[in-house]
């Protein structure tokens, strides 16, 4: 879907991204990882060309994106940032329909489509004719997602999308953003220097440092197979939350999955996960289902915990 | 003062037409220019907010614009504008546009940098942006950038008068000059309560949320061009002969009321500032002028006096006027400053004049070479007596008065000088002198018996024909009223005085003011 080739951006003598290459594969999810100044919010920037790279090459769907004029290509990327950046100026309907308006979309479409988001983002009809500033921090992130998410853009760029938010709000939005079903269809490529969230929401990590990608792969792959201390020190003093994190709950079988006070839980769940629901709700365990919503089994904090060290045990030993 | 004293209220009743159309034409001037400034420092400031490299130099140049003052700016625009409306709109855009430009480039440059990138990222074109983003958001800055502007407008518009140009200015400036508090109040309350009013109403249009001010930006350019149109612009070219008065001479008996009533004049009149006049007629731009009969730029510029032959003029001889406590203060004083009188003659007084106001020479030369033909020039004794303060009007003539006056005190006595030149017209002068911040001045009689006495009209026309008698009423009137004394004359009369084009007045066979009336009255 998206391929960049030995993409370089210099400041003067500043090399700020320093030819990286990597791919990101249709519906994947991708974390640009690392300290500030590692250059992965250039990185990112390059990528709808609010930055030019001084060299490299950035493919969309097989389409060089420097051949292209930036204000459609621009239209067709969804761009979420830190502190929304949304119009002061515009109420918050206003806000959202600014793409299409761009695209010239029929009134009657755009209300259709933001009536829709504004469901799926838990939003009120009635802040629709608010400004931006009567709204709360996490409402705020929320309309700056439905903006980038209007058009429905087959590409996301999120910038430190969390980044401003109180951690209440930050895990809060963390869920919702995980069962949003709009996001499940876009590539997404978000950058962050939270390493729980980049744990939490990438299907991939790209840590990088000095301009330059350390490692590449599955939050799984970086804890367990670092490829030198750098990564190894990164994710140190989180480690054991990051591991529970990155290692996936014992699977149901084919097709099947969990169930906890009669409501239904993905199978793709973190072990941390689980391990949260049944603290939080006090119950002694979790059903697994089988395809056909049959109760197969459960899972207790004891088989939560052994899963565990059983994960731990088989990595550590490659 | 006044025998009747009339109130002001009943000075702006009479003068209600005069009143309505010079805060219209206030109104007028001060929009033109907002609004020609707001077309030109807008795109500026905008431009500059991109180009940062330019906003040094462009802000600069704006910034000493505004330092420049006003008056000597309106002189600049004579010789390019000439007179009237074009040159006043342009000085008063040149003051409006640095809090234009300023508040733009402030305004634009402070958009928050996320909402512009997002912009940018959304897919926004550089224009989209400025539209939709950029100028909405720098609105309230840029809205205080106009509204000062606009307070500094309604100020500087009251300058306006100076060059013809009409507004309120007319009976500032022409109260100064007449000492007429009435006038200067009709002029100035107004002029006040428009700035505080404007100031007012923009200030609530800043404070709109952004829903209503794209409605209001959107209505400011219609307000704007709807205030301006206020302004007709004063025709500064109309009728056979077109005549320039001062705003003093405008409201003197011994000025035009004397020459409507007397001669039975009617011409078409615009109000100018002496500073420019004489220019104005030597470039055909005025036919018609009221200047003084001594004023060098009569000979500069090839000029004739009409013969005032029904004598409305009264005699204008100037004369030292000193506090009565000064001369006991400085007993040398009265002695010293009479060793002018007598000396000077009507056209050693215009040659003087000539040599100041058309060759440029200082006047402090002009005094010394004067003083040294005469045989009066001494070294200075560099004393240390009292300070004896001189004061002048705000020209030539009583420069070269001033300094004249000067050499002779530090020449002849053992007291120190110091000089307060150029105290604008008759009534900062005498005021001045009044209130002890000067020791004495150079006065002329015709002033001090009509701008300043004000008798009624009987003992004017028993007096204004003749020379003594003017000079003995007023030397007993101000020992008496303000224990103020007349010495000797210096010897010139600079009176009022008609002039023309000598050329113009030899081709219409015009020698009097009577000629002149018969001429406007000829089909």
């Amino acid at each position: 879907m998206i391929t960049v080739e030995q993409l370089s951006k210099h400041f003067g003598k500043i090399k700020a991204v320093n030819g990286i290459s990597f791919e990101v594969k249709e519906h994947e999810n991708l974390v640009l990882l690392g300290t500030s100044g590692c250059g992965k919010t250039t990185t990112l920037k390059m990528l709808n060309r609010l930055i030019e790279p001084t060299s490299g090459k950035i493919l969309i769907d097989g389409k060089n994106i420097l051949e292209q004029q930036p204000e459609l290509l621009r239209r067709g990327i969804g761009y979420v940032l830190q502190n929304n950046g949304l119009f002061p100026h515009y109420t918050v309907a206003e806000n959202i329909a600014i793409v299409p308006q761009l695209l010239k979309w029929d009134s009657k479409r755009i209300e259709k489509r933001i009536d829709e988001l504004i469901e799926k983002l838990h939003l009120s009809t009635d802040q629709l004719k608010v400004y931006p500033n009567e709204l709360s921090g996490g409402q705020q992130q929320r309309v700056g997602l439905a903006r980038a998410l209007v058009a429905d853009p087959p590409v996301l760029l999120m910038d430190e999308p969390f980044g401003a938010l109180d951690n209440v709000t930050r895990s809060k939005i963390h869920a919702e953003f995980k069962a949003l079903d709009e996001l499940k269809r876009k590539t997404i490529i978000m950058v962050t220097h939270d390493v729980q969230e980049a744990f939490e929401l990438g299907d991939r990590i790209c840590l990088m440092d000095q301009g330059k990608i350390v490692q590449n792969g599955t939050p799984a792959e970086l804890l367990f197979n670092p490829k030198n201390h750098f990564v190894k020190d990164f994710l140190r003093e989180q480690r054991l939350q990051l591991e529970f994190r990155a290692i996936k709950a014992p699977q149901p079988p084919e097709g099947g999955a969990f169930e906890l006070h009669g409501a239904i839980i993905a199978a793709d769940v973190s072990l941390w996960w689980l391990l949260g629901q049944l603290k939080f709700t006090k119950a002694e365990s979790i059903s697994v289902l089988d395809h056909q919503n049959k109760k197969v089994g459960t899972l207790g904090f004891d088989d939560l915990m052994s899963e565990f060290y059983k994960y731990k045990s088989s990595h550590t030993h490659e | 003062m006044n025998e009747h004293q009339q109130t002001l209220w009943e000075f702006m009743r009479q003068q209600s037409d005069k009143l309505f159309t010079q805060t219209l034409q206030h109104i007028g001037l001060t929009f033109i220019s907002l609004f020609i400034a707001v077309l030109i420092g807008l795109p500026l400031g905008i431009w500059i907010a991109r180009k940062k490299q330019f906003s040094g130099p462009i802000l600069g140049i704006a910034g000493v614009l505004q330092t420049i003052p006003s008056i000597a700016l309106l002189g600049f625009m004579i010789p390019l504008l000439g007179i009237g409306a074009k040159p006043a709109i342009v000085a008063l855009l040149l003051y409006a546009l640095l809090p234009i430009i300023r508040n733009t480039y402030t305004g634009i440059t402070g958009v928050d940098a996320a909402v512009k990138e997002a912009a940018l990222a959304m897919g926004m074109s550089k224009w989209q942006i400025l539209f939709k983003v950029e100028l909405p958001l720098a609105m309230p800055v840029i809205l205080a950038g106009i509204r000062t502007a606009t307070v500094i407008n309604v100020g500087v518009a009251t300058l306006a008068s100076y060059i013809a140009a009409g507004g309120l200015g007319e009976f500032i400036f022409g109260g100064i000059s007449l000492n007429n508090t009435n006038m200067i109040l009709a002029g100035a309350i107004p002029a006040a309560l428009l700035a505080i009013i404007f100031d007012f109403l923009l200030s609530r249009v800043q404070k709109l949320n952004f829903k209503k001010i794209k409605t209001a930006a959107a209505t400011l350019p219609l307000l704007l061009i709807l205030m301006a149109s206020f302004y007709f612009i004063p025709s500064a070219y109309g009728g056979k002969l077109t005549a320039g008065f001062t705003p003093e001479f405008m409201g003197r008996q011994d000025g035009n009321l004397g020459l409507q009533s007397k001669y039975g004049l009617k011409i078409h009149i615009i109000v100018i500032s002496d500073a420019v006049m004489y220019k104005a007629a030597y470039e055909n731009q005025l036919d018609v002028i009221s200047g003084y009969s001594t004023d060098g730029r009569l000979k500069a510029y090839s000029l004739v006096v009409l013969d005032d032959d029904k004598r409305i003029f009264p005699p204008y001889y100037a004369a030292p006027i000193v506090r009565e406590d000064a001369l006991r203060k400085f007993p040398e004083l009265e002695k010293t400053l009479n060793l002018l009188s007598g000396m000077i003659t009507d056209s050693i007084m215009t040659e003087l004049n000539y040599r100041t106001d058309y060759l440029h020479q200082s006047p402090e030369r002009v005094a010394e070479d004067f003083l040294r033909s005469k045989g009066l020039l001494k070294s200075s004794r560099n004393g240390n007596g009292g300070i004896v303060r001189i004061g002048s009007k705000i020209f030539g003539e009583q420069y070269i008065l001033a300094s004249m006056y000067s050499m002779l005190i530090k020449g002849n006595t053992d007291y120190q000088v110091s000089t307060k030149t150029g105290l604008g017209g008759t009534k900062i002068c005498f005021d001045a002198l009044t209130n002890d911040q000067i020791d004495f001045y150079p006065e002329y009689t015709g002033t001090g018996l009509l701008a300043i006495l004000q008798p009624n009209v009987k003992t004017i026309d028993s007096l204004s024909t003749d020379k003594n008698k003017t000079y003995h009423y007023v030397r007993k009137e101000f020992e008496a009223k303000y224990n103020i004394k007349w010495l000797k004359p210096i010897g010139f009369n600079n009176a009022y005085a008609l002039m023309m084009r000598e050329k113009q007045a030899e081709d219409l066979k015009i020698k009097t003011i009577s000629d002149l009336k018969r001429y406007l009255e000829s089909k």
